[in-house]
């Protein structure tokens, strides 16, 4: 938990699928960004490769905005802000 | 045209079901609204142990290509059918079961996972839900 710039309470919810396949990275973060409240941070871990270019779409039509994408070997993280 | 996916599940083929609740959890993952039709032998799926029963569309084999390609996707990590279609209503999926398919084939409500189910109904209904649709499918 952080404070945000104008002192809100920004909650970060992470969302492990590595090792998971098609369709579950995109539904698992889909279900913590209806979670989350405006202004949380939602970070998806995982190795699926399709994931890692279809999450950024799904946020995309979502509205929503990619913080980052980061590699680290074969796994891949994503932070999104709800 | 609505950011909507109405998918028609005609078949009850294994195989096809993983098509239709996959295709229906990324429409909703992505925003979009969903709704799945089913009918004939799309609607056996539906009966109360139904789900995981359907054969596979091509080289069932008396049961044995199911057999080899649900422990490869057990191997490959592959969701189950049951967990597809909790993920599908948790996140607001519609299912309607087709009435004319209950009628003709003998299936009455108690034999359904109405748990599932939000509508009851006919062609009107489909085309109702895929008139302003962005995605239609047959599977």
């Amino acid at each position: 938990m952080n404070i945000g710039v104008w002192g809100d309470i920004i909650v970060t919810l992470e969302v492990d699928v590595r090792g998971q396949t098609c369709p579950v990275p995109l539904v698992e973060c889909r279900k913590a960004l209806r979670k989350a409240s405006p202004g949380d941070e939602v970070v998806v871990v995982g190795t699926h490769p399709a994931s890692k270019k279809e999450i950024p779409m799904a946020c995309e039509s979502l509205g929503l905005d990619v913080l980052a994408v980061e590699d680290k070997g074969n796994e891949w993280k994503i932070r999104i802000r709800r | 045209m609505g950011n909507k996916a109405v998918i028609v599940v005609h078949s009850g083929d294994m195989d096809k079901i993983y098509s239709a609740l996959i295709i229906g959890n990324g429409a909703l993952s992505m925003g979009l609204e969903a709704s799945l039709y089913f009918t004939f032998w799309g609607l056996q799926r539906l009966k109360k142990d139904g789900l995981e029963a359907g054969l596979l569309s091509k080289m069932h084999m008396l049961g044995l290509g199911k057999w080899m390609v649900k422990k490869r996707m057990t191997k490959a990590n592959v969701a189950s059918l049951e967990k597809l279609m909790q993920d599908y209503k948790e996140l607001g999926g519609r299912i309607i079961a087709c009435e004319m398919t209950m009628e003709i084939m003998g299936i009455r409500k108690e034999d359904l996972r109405t748990d599932w189910i939000d509508e009851y109904g006919a062609v009107g209904t489909y085309i109702h839900e895929a008139k302003d649709a962005s995605i239609t499918l047959f599977i």
